[in-house]
């Protein structure tokens, strides 16, 4: 990208990505997807239909599940954003990606960052969900390999786990 | 002895990156002066081009602007027959066919400018169904519009009519499907005089996109290199398409001396990819009293669209399945592919068998009908034993047992007390439901001496620290094959299952282990990587620095020794066809596959009287695919699959308009969500199988094949109306029963 200009229509947008404050400079309408994909190098987040059909694109933003390609950049001033990047503290998996992994959540995987997120946003508003309400609350994430069942089968499995959760899921960052 | 880790669920090898997202697929990655690609497409189904012209408000000198003048070599996607150009030059066959590439850094700018260049076309008349194809009013292809014709015969049909105490007829329609991976169609091309072409996409074949890349672009095999990185599914829609954007990001990538990325956006890729090849099947067939099959024909034939591609193959699979599960005395069965002024119909998951299967499976419920026995009894009397010979007269050697399946399915099912309780239930409630099964076979890897031709190749690499890396040109989308290929080369050393890393497929680096398709991947390269790793340890033994029984500790030593003594230490396999396998080319007789994957599945749906929306309430999958060598990733398998095939069923219709997809979106080609999918219980059955490592057999296409059948015969049994096409949406349904309630109005005013 070329070095911002005064006059080429972009502003200032500063918010908290995975507890981390940023600044950056980007047209008002610019997705919030292609900022956090381009600007700040958050690749875990993808493109599946540009349209808020397949959820691949899934972020929390103050707590609240998004589709980042619906979401204009200057939405996202003085918010906390949470991607999947941020759901992991080092090399310790959270309880959802260790349970994905275990299940077989996870096949081409390109789905399962926002597959990860919304669940993670379903665990955060509802800890001890039936299987209806996790059909229900990840109906907005398409996944065309698993058939969604293994997916199922992790969520409840990282409902049961009793270890300390990430930071999406502490009920302080719930909305 | 280390535990054995064939037959367990070892971790997704790559699933680490994959929920934590530091998994890189082709769009997370970038270049430096990298341009971006967008290619310029035919509006119009069929006719001449006239003129191009470029809009005048726009710096076209600032864009890299490819025609089919600019490309070096043959202009065309080298793959079975050369028909198919890179970019169309004077003639356009189908709507969305490639004409010019442009590339500029400015991705939206380039947007733009795709638009901004006008072409001019002389129409011709358009062909867009396979009726009117055969017709031939209009030759759009060779000289009869056919791009292939398969005929399987078997006995003498002739002269069971005469005998039959039926002759049960039926036509059955499939349409097109879209694979629907999730991440679209995407390479990256940099081109460096010196060093040559290098290609980075996702993709099932890294070979094919070598070949076609080396044709087209005029450059010999060391100067083109294709690397597969991270694939955000595929399912056969990155099998032969690849070749087509890679040509495109290479040309442009030539001519700009920049790397080239091209991704497509969801709408292109609807509109401009393949699809499953929309199909038609009749059977003509000769029953006995009891149920018995004394001979049929059969005619199958399939939508290939504009050009050739892969349609002659999944023809072929097509054709050798249209049998089914069952044993044909006598049998006729004429394969056809035929040519329409739509983009190119391709790969898919299944590769023609569940189109000619879903014909079979709707078939053997209608000749029950006609009999009066039950789907049970009719699939029960037909069922090809060990000894028999299928349609091809391959004998059956396998210890299958056919019947065991069923009477196992329709005990998990609970089918005889669901079946008598809609039935009671039925008559008084909204929800009218019927159960369904379908029972068939997939065979593994490729057809017929397919295997033999392709010669694959497979290395195995010891490491100076005791670790052994699988190198294969096959490639990992989703389905597990880095996994279970690194379970079955620890397996074969001894060695834990975190000892062994597979290599990122990239044609300077590993050999050609064939494409990723036909469900060959654990079968056929599996068993390679077994010998190549038996011959690592073997070298290692004959050095005499190991023991034929040894730990994974000795196996680090002996490795560490070798390779500071000799440097890189690799054992290659190739693929041997085993003796006395037979297959006739010519008249398509003989041994079609190494082995097959057998399964019956039941389906119980409700179709509701108001909406008369057809769901899946419980779905049962029973297979027999030899040893299952990871159980977490065979049944996610199978699951997909499934609700793949409930798509095709019940919920993805192409809409044609002009040959062209009109409801190319995620919001209006509607795939099963989460919330539409009834619980599918896999389950497995071994019966025992002499190929592929450690027995297993081919896995990732069979579940693709049963579901349309099963449910389609389950809302037959509901509504008793017979439906014989997919997908069958409730517009469908409630037509039928509209047709069927004023034909009884009509009836009942008579009497």
């Amino acid at each position: 990208m070329a070095a911002p200009h005064e006059t080429d229509g972009r502003c200032v947008i500063s918010f908290t990505v995975n507890g981390s404050p940023r600044t950056v400079q980007v047209y008002p309408m610019q997705r919030l997807l292609d900022v956090l994909r381009k600007e700040l190098q958050l690749t875990g987040a993808k493109e599946g239909c540009g349209e808020g059909e397949c959820g691949s694109c899934s972020v929390l933003v103050n707590g609240e599940l998004v589709n980042s390609c619906l979401i204009p950049a200057l939405q996202a001033e003085g918010a906390r954003v949470t991607t999947i990047e941020g759901l992991s503290k080092g090399p310790h998996l959270s309880a959802l990606q260790k349970a994905f992994l275990n299940c077989g959540g996870a096949q081409c995987g390109i789905c399962t960052p926002g597959m990860i997120l919304s669940a993670s946003h379903l665990l955060s508003k509802n800890p001890e969900p039936t299987l209806d309400d996790i059909r229900e609350g990840l109906a907005g994430n398409l996944c065309r390999c698993t058939g969604y069942m293994q997916i199922f089968e992790a969520v409840a499995q990282a409902a049961k786990q009793s270890i300390a959760k990430p930071e999406a899921e502490r009920p302080e960052n719930r909305a | 002895m280390t535990e054995q880790i064939v037959g367990t669920s070892a971790p997704r090898k790559e699933g680490r990156d994959k929920v934590t997202g530091a998994a890189r697929y082709i769009d997370d990655i970038s270049m430096p002066g990298m341009l971006y690609g967008a290619t310029v497409r035919s509006r119009i189904p069929r006719g001449t081009i006239n003129s191009i012209s470029y809009d005048p408000r726009f710096e076209w000198g600032e864009f890299t602007t490819v025609t089919a003048h600019d490309i070096p070599g043959k202009n065309c996607i080298a793959l079975i027959l050369d028909d198919q150009p890179c970019l169309a030059e004077s003639k356009v066959n189908h709507p969305e066919e490639p004409i010019l590439l442009l590339a500029h850094e400015d991705p939206y700018l380039l947007r733009a400018a795709v638009d901004a260049v006008a072409i001019e076309y002389d129409s011709l008349p358009p062909v867009f169904c396979m009726e009117k194809s055969e017709s031939r009013s209009q030759v759009i292809w060779g000289t009869d519009n056919v791009f292939k014709k398969f005929l399987i015969e078997k006995g003498d049909v002739d002269e069971v009519w005469a005998s039959a105490e039926y002759i049960v007829e039926g036509e059955y329609t499939t349409g097109a499907q879209e694979q629907l991976y999730i991440e679209n169609n995407g390479v990256i091309a940099s081109f460096d005089a010196a060093q040559g072409l290098t290609l980075w996409g996702s993709l099932q074949c890294p070979y094919y996109v070598h070949k076609a890349l080396m044709a087209l672009c005029n450059l010999s095999a060391e100067k083109v290199r294709v690397v597969q990185v991270e694939t955000g599914g595929a399912f056969g829609g990155k099998e032969e398409y690849p070749s087509m954007i890679a040509g495109h990001a290479s040309l442009l990538a030539m001519k700009s001396g920049r790397p080239v990325k091209m991704v497509y956006d969801r709408i292109e890729d609807m509109a401009a990819t393949t699809k499953r090849h929309p199909s038609r099947t009749r059977h003509r067939t000769a029953v006995n009293k009891n149920g018995e099959i004394l001979g049929g024909e059969i005619d199958f034939t399939i939508d290939g669209g504009a050009y050739a591609t892969l349609s002659s193959v999944v023809l072929s699979r097509g054709t050798i399945h249209a049998g089914g599960a069952y044993h044909w005395p006598n049998v006729r069965i004429r394969g056809k592919a035929v040519a329409t002024n739509t983009p190119p119909h391709g790969a898919f998951r299944g590769f023609g068998a569940p189109q000619s299967l879903f014909a079979m499976e709707r078939h053997m419920d209608r000749i029950a009908q006609v009999v009066g026995i039950s789907p049970i009894e009719v699939r029960r009397r037909n069922f090809l034993k060990p000894g028999q010979t299928t349609t091809t007269e391959q004998v059956i050697r396998e210890e299958i047992d056919l019947e065991k399946l069923l009477d196992r399915a329709l005990e998990l099912s609970d089918y005889t007390a669901k079946k008598a309780k809609f039935t009671f239930e039925n008559p008084a409630s909204a929800l009218q439901r019927g159960m369904g099964i379908a029972a068939f076979l997939h065979g593994s890897g490729f057809t017929g001496s397919g295997e033999r031709y392709l010669a694959s190749v497979v290395g195995v690499e010891g490491c100076a620290d005791g670790t052994v890396r699988v190198l294969v040109s096959s490639t990992e989308f989703g389905q597990g094959t880095n996994t279970v290929l690194c379970q079955i080369a620890a397996e074969a050393l001894n060695l834990p299952y975190e000892s062994v890393s597979i290599a990122q497929p990239d044609t300077d680096q590993v050999p050609n282990s064939g494409p990723t398709v036909a469900s060959r991947t654990v079968m056929v390269v599996g068993n390679l990587v077994r010998s190549a790793a038996s011959g690592l340890k073997q070298t290692l033994i004959a050095s005499g620095i190991l023991h034929s029984s040894h730990s994974p500790e000795e196996f680090r030593l002996a490795c560490g020794r070798h390779v500071s003594g000799h440097g890189v230490l690799r054992s290659f396999a190739r693929y041997e066809a085993p003796e006395g396998v037979f297959w006739d080319d010519e008249k398509y007789r003989g041994e079609a596959y190494a082995s097959f994957a057998w399964a019956v599945y039941v389906a119980e749906v409700a179709v509701d009287r108001t909406s008369y929306s057809a769901t899946v309430q419980d779905f049962v999958a029973l297979q027999e695919v030899g040893r299952v060598l990871n159980p977490v990733l065979a049944q996610g398998q199978i699951i997909g699959g499934v609700a793949q095939g409930i798509g095709f069923a019940l919920y993805e219709k192409v809409v044609w308009k002009n040959g062209r997809m009109q409801n190319g979106q995620m919001t209006n080609y509607i795939m099963p969500t989460s919330a539409d999918l009834p619980p599918i219980r896999v389950f497995f059955e071994e019966m025992g199988n002499v190929h592929g490592a450690y027995g297993a057999k081919g896995i990732g296409e069979l579940p693709m094949d049963g579901p349309a059948p099963a449910i389609v015969n389950a809302i037959t049994d509901a509504l008793s109306i017979a439906f014989d096409s997919v997908p069958l949406l409730p517009e469908d349904i409630f037509e039928a029963v509209s047709k069927t309630s004023s034909r009884e109005l009509l009836g009942a005013g008579k009497r």
